[in-house]
């Protein structure tokens, strides 16, 4: 269980080997890598903004739901802030649990709430030095929202 | 006193990122702040203030607009949130 905001780099297989140590019988992990494109097209830079305090009490909370809503054993989130390169790992979500069905979901679930509800801002600068703040996109909306429909 | 932050797009358009005010029991919910601020700071916040996609939150959750206030709180504003 637990949350890491941090600006330094992360070793995206030592986390899966902690996670994989507990023994238990399913482990799903997500990682998000920055993105080399963007809405005004190459991007030489990703700034991720967040509000220090919120942000670590937000994961937490995901985390708790999720491993709440699908019996996970074991949750962990690593989230990058600062300057980033494209091709570095900016998000990383690993769960544990008895069965894929719920280590999928569980995973899924994360991420789905952490991108809308997580306070992080992205800018994309460009090669050509122009910059943009990343707009939310409706598809993200979208889908934390089907997590909370009726069925 | 109450401390009032701004982050991302919204913190360099207002080119502020925190206020300290002091408290004032007329200020009273998340909504009457920000009209204060904007009686303060004119046209150009409340058109950003006023975005239909600006996110409040108190004491670091997010809140709706009738949320009322307390001496002490931090409020923030920022728009949509694009973690991951």
């Amino acid at each position: 269980m637990g949350v890491r905001v941090q600006i330094e780099p992360f070793d995206g297989a030592q986390e899966y080997g902690r996670l994989a140590a507990s023994g238990h019988a399913a482990v799903a992990v997500f990682s998000g890598q920055v993105r080399d494109f963007g809405y005004l097209g190459d991007v030489s830079l990703l700034e991720l903004e967040h509000y220090p305090g919120m942000t670590e009490r937000v994961l937490t909370e995901i985390g708790d739901s999720a491993s709440a809503r699908f019996s996970l054993l074991s949750w962990r989130i690593i989230h990058r802030y600062g300057p980033l390169k494209a091709g570095e790992a900016i998000v990383w979500v690993g769960v544990t649990a008895h069965h894929r069905e719920a280590a999928f979901a569980g995973c899924e679930f994360i991420m789905d709430h952490l991108k809308t509800n997580a306070p992080f801002w992205k800018k994309e600068r460009h090669p050509d030095g122009k910059a943009q703040w990343v707009a939310a996109a409706d598809t993200d909306e979208q889908r934390r929202r089907r997590w909370h429909e009726d069925s | 006193m109450l401390s009032v932050r701004f982050f991302s797009l919204l913190r360099e358009a207002l080119n502020t990122e925190v206020l300290e005010l002091e408290w004032s029991s007329r200020c009273c919910t998340v909504g009457a702040l920000k009209q204060e601020l904007i009686k303060q700071n004119g046209s150009f916040w409340e058109e950003h203030l006023m975005h239909p996609n600006v996110i409040h939150a108190v004491n670091q959750r997010v809140v709706m607009i009738e949320e009322p206030l307390h001496d002490g709180d931090e409020i923030a504003f920022f728009p949509p949130m694009t973690g991951g």
